[in-house]
């Protein structure tokens, strides 16, 4: 037992460990409660760094390295499989690959970020204890989420992030908290009602297996029924559009963004969305690649109906944080653009599309937070002059703008354009001439992220304040703030300008899935 | 057809397995020892019934335990009482569930103005037709177990004697259980006289050698099935659930929610799995079908309109059911369709997976029902409003018992849905798939109405005057036992996994 086999578990259940000693600490204790949750997710944060470089300094990210890396003794460092459900013959089986590596150290950073953010301004009704304890619980759900080789235990990681989303929007949520909170958990729910009637479909046609190495070379799955196969991606679909979220099935986003506190919604953003479009390109594509090919074009018609339906939506928005939220759905939309392609091409941008957007609209709702604590609204029409006000909050505004429309040298960028490109060429089997056109309309979908970002950032940050806030004493980035952000914009910079550090380290486990 | 003739093993005179039927004789001598303890005790208040219940329940369980380690299968009067794996341990179910409603029992019953001695008395004979049930194997003692469960009850759900609305709870629990025992009498007789048999597993063989469907046992099976309905309250036989529920004191109200409704699955399991089990001409999985999909979806739309809470937890209780009924009906789709052996495996081991999931989630909702009542007197789901700022914990962990009934992972009632759409999922074919996307919907619905009770408790103010609930120790004990339940066995699902394929082994 050395601790590679135990890093992913630790990277999973330290946070959990945290919850532990958080609830045995008495209420009042604030500091101490805040310095716990701190050291849990920071200690979770090392172990996924630490998971990290070992797949640098091995050089995994090179094709025939991983393959030694999965081969040679049959398992990797870091793959634990024991026994879990016998009864079900569901194993705690983790394990971490290209595809949610990056992620998994995402979800790690981004919390960290927000126990930061958070250390002094907690939303009303205050209560550290209770919200850093829902902070950790979420932490648990979404790392093990990005390294869970078993459907059930998936199944469960991705559950247990409602409960604690469900109560961070409703009891430190906005006015409107109590509908946001519940059609959040409701639509998840039933999504993954479905989700799990698919798992459990994928077990007994797949020969009586919930993992999801086993299923990919199963030959009674390869053996299936065509129609079968339609269902079962159709019910698993349905769970991970509802979570991404794609059109018509966002009602739930905007709601959900607008009304959680700050860090609720920077995680939500961040890494709740990911948890469906991850379930894609982990679980659903490659265990049925032929109803995935079968379902593509309307992925893809989904996805570009996003990406200029969230679009539209942001230039009717009066509320800063909304207008946020819509934009969500439609870079969520490149992102599915990238996965109905079904090319290795396209599925790397998809992740790097993940990522970037993470780092960018957590940015973003960061500042909408901050917004809001400054001036207490976020209606567009009520706010300005942030520049003269709050010279850098407005040029943190302004750089994230730029790099969620997508500039050139930002990490937008990477996500965006591999992604409206591989829709040129989209894997053998799928329409070409059906992607070409998504393609094109993906490309206008830009245009009019540049007209909804710019719009705001004007509304925003440019002009005069206006009258009602002219002579109020406006806080610039508090030093909580910088600490927090710092990060995310040096990320933000580092992938946009040297792109490979992230396609790199996705390449190769998306060619071992995508490639054949 | 068959000429009814009187079997013979009534005539032999067989050896007297007394460690069979040791749990059962503890029990009994408990009830004798309450009685009489009720009879000479100082007064109506005595706190002595209670202990003497829980320490009799707690004695029970050690013959369950000695049973259960000997590992062998004890048949007694012909077949009739069987004492395996299965029997053994819904038998430690019934006795820990009885426990826990003591344990929930004492204050209220203590601090009410009621005979102590009369309320243990009847709650452990009922228990004793519990126990007696998980050994039958045969249609008269199914019956005559299913009456000295109910029929206590029956004056439980009354209990409350000045009350109304508990006189109304017992009559009609009363008069509907008289009717479902007619019913199911009825529909008895017409099996026993097709077949000439009483014992469930020589019933199922009869029936296997019939070639075709006889018009008789059709409907014998039918009238059996809607009797034990009522007895379960499933859809449209569980009008009677919710006034009684909510009439019948709380602690009753738990125990019929659980035990006794436990009882009546049990008696239904027997039934189905070792009577009816080859029976593709009846079509008995068309009814259990409809009672399912019936119970799951009237529960929750039902429950979804309840202001009160313990009504809530009635039509939940209902829905609950609904879902227990989803692998009877994949176990009879599964023999339509001619795949009958493993899925009755999985079918069964999902029912008694989600009866002891239930037990322990429900038990322990109705526990902090009654905690809460303490202090607003009552019932209506306005008064958790605000609970989470005047007693956190017992407001986590009502969320925890709510989300577990929701089936919300990582806590136990994702195990028992789970266990459900697997069996569902494992019939297939458009029954078997539509009824797992039926429970899909489902429990979507059911966790509307779950969470709008812990949206009172979080998100909303408290009432000025509301003060912390000053909680008995008896009542916090049951309360932290079934919430160690919920979370041990939603981490750890094997737990009941483990019992569950124990149970299906060997059978």
């Amino acid at each position: 037992m050395n601790f590679n086999s135990w890093a992913l578990t630790a990277v999973v259940f330290l946070p959990l460990v945290g919850l532990g000693v958080v609830l045995l600490l008495p209420k009042e204790e604030e500091e101490a409660i805040k310095r716990v949750t701190l050291v849990a997710t920071l200690a979770s944060l090392a172990s996924a760094i630490y998971v990290l470089v070992h797949w640098v300094t091995n050089k995994y990210y090179e094709a025939d390295r991983l393959a030694t890396f999965v081969d040679e003794h049959g398992r990797t460092p870091f793959e634990v499989n024991k026994t879990w459900i016998d009864v079900i013959n569901s194993n705690y089986h983790i394990e971490v690959d290209g595809l949610g590596l990056p992620l998994m150290v995402l979800s790690a950073f981004i919390t960290v970020l927000c126990v930061v953010y958070s250390w002094n301004h907690f939303p009303e009704p205050h209560n550290p204890k209770a919200f850093l304890a829902l902070v950790l619980l979420l932490e648990v759900g979404m790392n093990g989420t990005f390294v869970a080789q078993d459907l059930i235990l998936f199944f469960i990681f991705f559950e247990i992030v409602l409960l604690p989303m469900y109560f961070m929007i409703g009891v430190w949520g906005g006015p409107n908290r109590e509908y946001a909170s519940i059609k959040f958990f409701l639509f998840t729910l039933f999504g993954s009602a479905f989700m799990l009637l698919g798992f459990l479909a994928l077990f007994f046609k797949g020969g009586r297996t919930f993992d999801i190495q086993e299923l990919m070379n199963s030959p009674e799955i390869a053996g299936l029924a065509r129609s079968t196969q339609l269902w079962i991606f159709g019910g698993l679909a349905l769970g991970f559009a509802i979570k991404v979220p794609m059109f018509p099935f966002h009602t739930w986003l905007p709601d959900a963004h607008t009304e959680a506190p700050t860090v609720g919604s920077v995680l939500l953003a961040a890494i709740l969305l990911k948890l469906g479009t991850y379930g894609f390109v982990k679980i659903a594509l490659p265990i049925l690649p032929e109803a995935a090919e079968e379902f593509a074009p309307w992925i893809g018609l989904l996805a570009v109906i996003g990406i200029i339906y969230g679009a539209l939506g942001c230039l009717a928005q009066t509320d800063m944080k909304r207008l946020i939220a819509f934009s969500s759905v439609a870079h969520m939309g490149f992102v599915m653009l990238g996965i109905a392609s079904g090319t290795t091409f396209g599925i790397n941008a998809a992740i790097f599309g993940m990522v970037a957007h993470g780092l960018i609209t957590g940015m973003l709702f960061f500042l909408a937070g901050s917004v809001q604590h400054t001036f207490h609204t976020r209606e567009l029409s009520r706010l300005g002059g942030l520049l003269t006000q709050a010279p850098h909050m407005g040029w943190i505004l302004g750089f994230c703008a730029m790099a969620s429309l997508g500039l050139p040298g930002l990490a937008g960028f990477w996500g965006e354009f591999p992604a409206i490109l591989s829709a040129f060429n989209p894997a053998d089997g799928r329409p070409v001439e059906t992607f070409r056109t998504f393609m094109v309309v993906a490309a206008v979908g830009t245009v009019f992220a540049a007209g909804y970002l710019l719009w705001m950032l004007q509304k925003v940050a440019f002009g005069v304040p206006k009258d009602e806030f002219k002579d109020a004493h406006i806080h610039d980035v508090s030093e909580a703030e910088w600490i927090a952000w710092a990060p995310m914009l040096a990320l933000i910079v580092a992938l946009g300008v040297y792109p490979n550090l992230l396609f790199k380290l996705t390449d190769a486990s998306v060619t071992r899935l995508f490639g054949g | 057809m068959f000429v009814a003739q009187a079997p013979a093993r009534f005539v032999e005179n067989p050896a007297f397995d007394w460690h069979a039927f040791a749990p059962e004789i503890v029990l009994a001598g408990t009830i004798l020892v309450v009685l009489m303890a009720g009879l000479i005790g100082p007064g109506r208040n005595s706190w002595q019934a209670s202990r003497i219940a829980a320490i009799g329940v707690l004695g029970a369980l050690v013959p369950v335990l000695t049973l259960a380690n000997d590992g062998v299968n004890r048949t007694a009067f012909g077949g009739a009482y069987v004492v395996d794996n299965y029997a053994l341990a819904l038998k430690g179910f019934f006795l820990i569930a009885t426990y826990l409603t003591i344990l929930i029992s004492v204050d209220y019953v203590g601090e009410g103005d009621y005979y102590q001695g009369e309320y243990y008395f009847l709650l452990l004979t009922s228990v004793l037709g519990m126990t007696v049930m998980a050994s039958a194997r045969d249609l008269i003692s199914i019956f005559v177990a299913l009456e000295t469960i109910s029929i206590p009850t029956y004056v439980l759900a009354g209990f409350r004697k000045h009350d109304r609305k508990s006189n109304e709870a017992g009559i009609k629990y009363y008069v509907i259980g008289a009717l479902s025992s007619a019913l199911m009498l009825y529909g008895m007789s017409f099996v026993y006289g097709a077949t000439g048999e009483t014992v469930l597993a020589q019933i199922g063989e009869r029936l296997a050698d019939q070639a075709d469907g006889m018009a008789l046992v059709s409907v014998g099976v039918f009238l059996t099935i809607v009797g034990f309905a009522f007895k379960v309250s499933a859809f449209p036989f569980h009008w009677w659930a919710p006034d009684t529920y909510e009439g019948a004191p709380t602690p009753v109200t738990a125990f019929l929610s659980v035990a006794s409704k436990a009882g009546g699955f049990v008696a239904l399991l027997n039934v189905i799995f070792f009577a009816f089990t080859e029976q593709p001409d009846t079509k008995w999985w068309a009814v259990a079908w409809f009672l399912a999909a019936g119970s799951m979806t009237w529960g929750n739309l039902g429950a979804l309109r309840q202001t009160n809470i313990v009504r809530m937890l009635a039509y939940s209780s209902v829905a609950q059911g609904g879902f227990m009924l989803v692998p009877f009906a994949a176990y009879g789709i599964a023999g339509d369709r001619g795949l009958s052996e493993s899925v009755r495996t999985t079918a069964w081991q999902a029912v008694v997976v989600y009866l002891l999931i239930y037990g322990v989630m429900n038990l322990g909702a109705f526990a902090v029902v009654i905690a809460v009542a303490r202090r607003t007197r009552s019932g209506e789901i306005s008064s958790y409003d605000g609970l989470f700022a005047t007693s956190p914990a017992l407001a986590v962990i009502m969320s925890l018992f709510l989300a577990s009934l929701a089936g919300i992972p990582p806590l136990a009632g994702w195990f028992a849905k789970f266990t459900m759409f697997r069996a569902a999922i494992d019939a297939g074919g458009g029954w078997g798939a539509s009824l797992a996307v039926l429970a899909g919907v489902n429990s979507v619905i059911a966790a509307f109405y779950y969470l709008n009770v812990v949206r009172g408790m979080w998100f909303r103010p408290a009432a000025a005057t509301a003060d912390p609930i000053k909680m008995p120790t008896a009542l916090s004990t049951s309360i932290a036992l079934c919430a160690a339940g919920v979370v041990a066995v939603g981490v750890y699902p094997q737990i009941f996994g483990r019992i569950a394929e124990l149970v299906t082994n060997g059978v």
